[in-house]
């Protein structure tokens, strides 16, 4: 299907609240999941007939078995404070696309079968039956929705749009309405341990690829350990990381980092993804199936630390919930944090001295950082609240000479979504993604501007396809967006190195489909 | 008149202790099985409590989200807190010696509460998102305690009721001792829309009041890596594996 025409946003000297224009973004919805996909996860191939009543009575099992949902549903004041918060309304102006209408779509079809008031004086209190319409608003706005859980930061009970959209995903998977994208990838995920389905042959010859490059480039035998039994740290990264830009020079970082800190480790076959689109479709059952797999391979392999690569909401389920849904992990060496971030890592080598940086190695570049909703509100790095926003700025710091923050409304817990996370990563929303990156567009172009800034780093694959595929639409370039390992990769001071120029990598290879899948 | 305000009274505080009983049961019944506070987030419990006390006290993320809002509801919440207190003199005999301390202040508390709704009215009628979000009930229940406020205002500036006589008759309802109750109209109103607010209070969205106190974003602590967080539905799923 062809992608329509559409209007890129306008790049504003400072940010405005757009007046609402209402269904500006009705026609935008995914694809839905074909059968196999369907299936392969447990749910109904098709819309069953009697889903009315089905996703009725889920809704009820859901408001038992989550307090958040049952919380939220029943808070809200409609005081406006998350109106102008989500980067999806202030890029598609669509009322529906406010935080409290999104949820009020799930809302009134509880209250009117779920609340006294909602039951007896529906229209008094915005209660609705559930139609076909209701529905079909669902589908298309649950998947405008990237669970960046932006809203929840300034709403007074920090009701969390991000738990009800899971929630209405999880319903309309139940009664066969799930979307493309997310089960595809879940699907592939839970067969062959990673989104892209790559089978083990793959990685290795990419990874052998990876270590003539790097010796090429610097005269150091780097190892990209694969399924290496008994080493120290088994490091889980998305599959992005394997093959997409700039994901994979900030792999190559992570494998320097390991070699000058003289640290065994090994990546799995098995658990070769760290991502899991489990958590976007709100389904414990399916993420927890994913976060077993790195369980077992952990004790397959026999390591003493589990280490995540940069990927953002694969951060929140690996530090948020990999202990709850696959621990415990008392079988791993206890001395270090179970999972660790790479970034933890790395900071933690440069404090002690373990690793040494020339930061003149990334003179080329002017940096900013974007902080990733997932990393910088639903999870910490280190051992002190807020850690997730200082151990990557003072990586970046340390690798660089020249680095400036974005304003302060658009970082750290303000950050804005880059627009495809939460499971909308996807060809078919591209007008979304493009739309819904503009607050982030516009904070970069301010400092593009003022600071001179030539490159954003960023420590999620989702962000990282995101921004090399909607720069253009911008009049930024693709490969403006980096690793935060790439900038280490290009700084550290390999023992043994014989050749001090690392010029920028580039490659014109557009995986960025690829990349999608992988993210 | 006594009698008939007299049930209705009890028939109000029923509906309001037994509706809210059997909310916050089911919201402590539920179980969070998944740690999901926002972050950053306090590390220990005590700093939860201190997270949370700012939110019910200074409203923190309300005040990093909108000035106006903060203002209007914060003079609301707390106008409201002070004439509530100052009404405590009218069911303690004699009046505890720091309810006569705040009299003056409550008695002017409740002008900024009254300002304080009608901000948050006029944002709801003005300001466009605001008006897309509200359902009748949004502002009605505005208008019912703006119309709580008013009257009350009326009865301590302009248009003094029986005090002594009123107090009496609270009183004796606290003792089921149903006593002579006056009917100026103004107190009447007043009175009424007090029980219709407490009936539907359980029923209504001014179940935030107990809901903030639940809300995971905000009361959980931040440590997952070291203590393993699981609901019993969740061992239940695992056992069954």
């Amino acid at each position: 299907m062809a992608v329509a025409k559409f209007d890129v946003p306008e790049l504003k000297e400072y940010p405005i609240i757009p007046k609402l224009q209402k269904d500006a973004m009705a026609h935008s919805a995914p694809y839905v999941a074909k059968e196999e996909f369907q299936t392969k996860l447990g749910y109904p191939g098709e819309l069953i007939d009697n889903w009315k009543e089905v996703a009725i009575e889920k809704m009820g099992e859901l408001t038992n078995k989550y307090r958040s949902l049952s919380v939220y549903l029943d808070s809200c004041v409609k005081c406006g404070a998350c109106t102008d918060k989500c980067h999806y309304y202030l890029g598609t102006t669509d009322p529906k696309n406010m935080p409290v209408a999104r949820q009020d779509l799930f809302r009134k079809v509880y209250r009117r079968y779920y609340t006294l008031a909602g039951k007896i004086v529906p229209k008094l209190v915005g209660a609705e039956d559930l139609t076909e319409e209701v529905l079909d608003d669902w589908y298309t706005y649950f998947h405008q929705c990237s669970q960046c859980r932006r809203c929840s930061v300034y709403c007074p009970y920090g009701i969390d749009t991000a738990e009800i959209s899971m929630a209405a995903r999880e319903i309309m998977d139940t009664v066969g309405k799930g979307q493309k994208y997310c089960n595809e990838i879940i699907g592939k995920a839970q067969v062959l341990g990673n989104n892209l389905g790559l089978p083990e042959p793959a990685l290795i010859d990419t990874l052998e690829g990876l270590e003539e490059d790097i010796e090429d480039e610097t005269g150091v035998q780097v190892k990209m350990p694969l399924d290496v039994k008994g080493a120290d740290v088994l490091l889980i990264t998305p599959s992005a990381d394997f093959f997409a830009e700039p994901h994979i020079d900030g792999l190559i970082g992570y494998a320097k980092v390991f070699h000058e800190a003289g640290i065994s480790w090994t990546m799995s076959s098995y658990a070769s993804e760290a991502a899991n689109f489990g958590m976007f479709i709100g389904s414990y059952e399916n993420m927890q199936k994913l976060a077993l797999r790195i369980r077992q391979a952990a004790l397959d392999l026999g390591v003493k630390r589990i280490v995540f690569g940069e990927c953002g909401h694969a951060w929140r389920v690996a530090y948020s919930f990999l202990n709850t849904l696959a621990g415990p992990f008392d079988f791993l060496d206890q001395n270090y944090p179970v999972p660790q971030h790479i970034c933890e890592v790395t900071h933690g080598l440069i404090q002690d001295g373990t690793i040494k940086l020339d930061k003149s190695g990334n003179d080329h570049m002017t940096l900013t950082y974007h902080d990733s909703c997932n990393v910088a509100r639903a999870s910490r790095m280190g051992d002190t609240p807020g850690g997730q926003f200082t151990i990557p700025r003072d990586i970046i710091r340390a690798s660089c000479n020249n680095f400036y923050d974005m304003p302060e409304h658009s970082i750290k817990e303000g950050t804005y979504c880059c627009g495809g996370g939460g499971g909308l990563l996807t060809d078919d929303l591209i007008e979304l993604r493009v739309k819904g990156a503009m607050p982030r567009m516009q904070a970069l172009k301010q400092v593009t501007e003022q600071n001179g800034v030539t490159h954003m780093a960023a420590i999620c694959a989702i962000c990282k396809s995101q921004f090399s595929k909607i720069f253009p639409y911008y009049d930024f370039q693709m490969d403006q967006i980096v690793s935060v390992h790439q900038l280490v990769s290009n700084a550290i001071v390999l023992t043994g190195q014989t050749d001090g120029e690392s010029d920028e990598e580039n490659s014109d290879n557009d995986d960025s489909k690829d990349a999608e899948q992988a993210a | 008149m006594s009698i008939l305000f007299a049930i209705l009274f009890y028939a109000a505080t029923a509906i309001l202790v037994f509706g809210l009983a059997y909310r916050i049961r089911k919201y402590i019944k539920t179980p969070a099985p998944l740690k999901i506070p926002t972050t950053p987030a306090p590390t220990t419990t005590s700093g939860v409590a201190f997270r949370m006390f700012k939110e019910i006290t200074i409203f923190e993320s309300l005040f990093k989200s909108n000035k106006w809002i903060w203002l209007f509801g914060w003079l609301f919440h707390f106008g409201l807190f002070l004439v509530l207190l100052r009404h405590l003199r009218y069911f303690t005999d004699p009046v505890w010696w720091w309810v006569a301390l705040i009299q003056p202040f409550g008695k002017y508390a409740s002008i900024a509460m009254l300002v304080g709704l009608g901000g948050l009215l006029l944002r709801r009628i003005v300001v466009d998102r605001v008006r897309y979000i509200s359902a009748p009930s949004d502002y009605l229940m505005l208008l019912l305690i703006i119309g709580i406020g008013a009257t009350g205002v009326l009865m301590t500036f302009v248009t003094h009721t029986d005090i002594v006589t009123l107090k009496s008759y609270l009183l004796g309802l606290m003792v089921f001792d149903i006593r002579t109750m006056p009917t100026d109209i103004v107190l009447v109103i007043h009175l009424s829309l007090v029980i219709l607010l407490m009936a539907i209070f359980p029923i209504s969205k001014l179940l935030h009041a107990p809901g903030v106190f639940f809300s995971p974003t905000r009361n959980q602590v931040d440590n997952p890596r070291e203590k393993r967080h699981i609901s019993a539905w969740a061992i239940k799923l695992e056992s069954s594996k």
